[in-house]
């Protein structure tokens, strides 16, 4: 880590004190417990796609800590725009971690209210949903709510895209109440962070004229001081932030990826070194505040989460055909209607002559 | 001939090309050392150096920069990873790769090719699997062509790479892994022009045409009415725009029924424009009026009902049957 880095707790599981990030009042426990849950989520979701049971999945295996540090720092009323990684987020906002896999397995694209959850919908074309995050900051400033801010995810790829240069600069020009936390995974599929910027992406922000700031995106601690920092300067009016949270992607784009042929294991193993979740550990381990029986049960209860998620993925059932029509419209629609009722007619010939589909 | 999948024959007809013409580029985002989410440029970067551009992750980057490039000369082709990306490129494509040659009056051309995996049938999430060829055709400026086999996508390719328009090059994503005899060896003069169809089967009694991902489900649909004593002519259209109406016109005349077949929604797709020029060029001969089958009016659904928006063997018989009703 470079000295610009802002680090709470090293590699080794050593608490350092930064002057402007205390987090005396931080639960660890319960962010280890959070990272725990979650990988296993993880694990067992790239379990059930090689089963064929998902059509995919997106691991976020290494970023537990740049998720769950900056979901926890979220307020209930602050509004997060995920993009489609951000598993760890979604279950700091509440959400059954079924909803994100009926996305997975192809059984509908809206498994969760985002407004109920304050967690907008997975969004997967690269970096669309910073500008949504920017406009509904602009709302929120309009309405003057200053108990509110939002939260932008996406990744190191995603600062090359137009959209996410547009989304700093009306964030900028607007002052709007936002924070974007770019989680710097090293990989766009493929493609280093070379190949989207010279320079580190936390710079980006002083051309638009705000701050930015990179953190160790590995250490839970940093993340969620820094963005709770972030975030209540964005409900103070002070407009918005960049946070580059430096991590790692241990595992494939996606399910469908081969990293062999693109990264070597030397440095999969160095990064294996600053495990988010092991410095965790021993932290929590080294100074007392839990015992093995605490990590006992919180390994059990993510296998028992992990059991529980498996059953409930392979119980959702398919959605029933002629909802394919449903929801294009707020009402109705006449071609639309009359290809519903031309497919069902379809359908019901299949019925009659006892063929089926 | 050899043997290879359509995935290695796009993969040969590239290289063939970036070896032919030094100033062909290919640009994209993982084609480089990865070689392609479907391994299209699996190992050009290796032989080719740096002629293979693993660019940032930014769609309207590649294709403005692509025009640049072709502005200073290059001959750059363009890989947007999965049809649903395009949309980000879709200002440069349509405001300036379709328009240069004619607010140029001429002096410029643009000869990049733009490839884009298209279509649904693997299970996706969303934005992958979107048959999106029509925003393309109409717009003028623009060749948009789509393969469906392994011998047409090494041929094509090469055809595309070549020609001195802009080329939307449309391929048809779920038969990237079928395989078919390819005769590499073949001189591309001999190729079968790029905008031109092709009869795939041969037929009297009805002409079925498609395109892309859908012709193999032609071509097994053709020989399914076989076994009920129909004779149906399958044509691969291969030129989106412009069309062959040749083609279409001399079989159509001739079987006297005609059903277009795309994954694209039937509204506002292809198949209507198609329909109408048939109905112009062959309404004495018509028996029946050209019937569509297609995706539905609605976005590309949830990877769990895909089948049941994507036109298959039964509702492409269902089509043909429906043309013999009348």
């Amino acid at each position: 880590m470079t000295a610009e880095t802002i680090q709470l707790l090293t590699p080794e599981g050593e608490r350092v004190d930064h002057p402007e990030y205390p987090v005396d009042d931080a639960d660890v426990r319960g962010m280890y417990r959070d990272m725990v849950l979650v990988r296993r989520i993880d694990s067992e979701a790239i379990a059930l796609q090689r089963q064929g049971e998902l059509g995919l999945w997106a691991s976020l295996l290494g970023q537990e800590a740049a998720q769950i540090g900056s979901a926890r720092a979220l307020s209930a009323k602050d509004m997060a725009f995920p993009s489609y990684r951000e598993h760890g987020v979604a279950w700091c906002r509440g959400l059954d971690p079924v909803r994100v896999l009926e996305m997975y397995r192809g059984v509908t694209n809206g498994a969760w209210d985002p407004e109920e959850h304050k967690f907008h919908l997975y969004t997967i074309v690269i970096g669309n949903q910073t500008l949504h995050a920017t406009g509904y900051a602009m709302g929120i400033q309009r309405d003057g709510c200053e108990d509110e801010a939002v939260i932008a995810y996406f990744g190191d790829g995603a600062t090359s895209q137009g959209d996410v240069s547009e989304a700093f600069a009306w964030a900028s020009v607007f002052n709007a109440p936002v924070v974007f936390f770019c989680q710097n995974n090293q990989f766009a599929i493929s493609a280093p962070p070379e190949r989207q910027s010279r320079a580190p992406i936390y710079q980006r922000a002083s051309g638009f004229g705000f701050p930015g700031i990179r953190v160790d995106g590995n250490d839970v601690l940093a993340c969620y001081a820094v963005t709770r920092q972030a975030l209540r300067a964005a409900r103070e009016g002070e407009g918005p932030m960049l946070i580059e949270a430096f991590t790692y992607r241990m595992g494939a784009h996606t399910t469908t990826d081969d990293p062999t042929r693109y990264r070597l294991a030397s440095e999969l193993e160095a990064w294996r070194l600053r495990d988010p979740i092991e410095r965790v550990r021993s932290y929590l381990a080294r100074t007392g505040e839990a015992d093995g029986a605490f990590f006992e049960q919180v390994a059990a209860e993510a296998d028992e989460l992990a059991a529980k998620l498996r059953a409930a993925c392979l119980a959702l059932p398919d959605p029933p055909p002629l909802a394919l029509f449903d929801h294009v419209y707020a009402g109705g629609n006449a071609i639309l209607d009359a290809e519903r009722a031309q497919y069902a007619a379809y359908l019901a010939g299949f019925e009659e002559k006892g063929a089926g589909r | 001939m050899t043997r290879i999948t359509l995935s290695r024959a796009l993969n040969e007809g590239l290289r063939r090309s970036l070896e032919a013409d030094q100033k062909v580029l290919i640009m994209g985002e993982d084609v480089g050392r990865l070689g392609g989410v479907f391994r299209v440029t699996d190992g050009l970067q290796k032989d080719f150096g740096d002629r293979v551009v693993d660019t940032p992750l930014a769609e309207s980057g590649i294709v403005g920069t692509a025009i640049g490039l072709a502005l200073r000369g290059y001959r750059p082709v363009c890989e947007i990873q999965f049809d649903g990306f395009v949309y980000p490129a879709i200002d440069q494509i349509v405001s300036q790769l379709a328009k240069m040659r004619y607010r140029s009056r001429g002096r410029i051309a643009l000869p990049i090719v733009i490839r884009i995996p298209f279509g649904g049938g693997i299970g996706a999430v969303e934005h992958h699997s979107e048959s999106p060829e029509v925003f393309f055709a109409h717009t003028a400026g623009l060749r948009v062509i789509a393969c469906a086999d392994p011998a047409d996508a090494f041929a094509m390719i090469q055809l595309a790479i070549a020609d001195d328009d802009p080329v939307i090059f449309f391929e048809p994503k779920r038969r990237y892994w079928d395989k078919a005899e390819v005769d590499m060896t073949a001189p591309l003069g001999d190729a079968l022009p790029l905008d031109k169809a092709r009869v795939v089967q041969q037929g009297d009694d009805v002409t079925l045409l498609s395109y892309g991902p859908l012709v193999r489900t032609c071509l097994e649909a053709a020989v399914a009415a076989q076994a009920e004593g129909r004779s149906v002519e399958v044509i691969n259209l291969r030129s989106l725009s412009p069309l062959d109406m040749e083609t279409i016109t001399a079989s159509v005349t001739r079987t006297g029924r005609c059903v277009v077949a795309h994954e694209a929604p039937v509204f506002g797709g292809l198949g209507g424009e198609i329909a109408a020029r048939v109905t112009e060029r062959c309404f004495y001969q018509l028996e029946a009026p050209v019937l569509r089958v297609g995706g539905f009016a609605v976005p590309y659904p949830p990877a769990r009902m895909e089948d049941h928006y994507l036109p298959d063997l039964d509702r492409i018989l269902d089509a043909v049957d429906q043309s013999f009703g009348y």
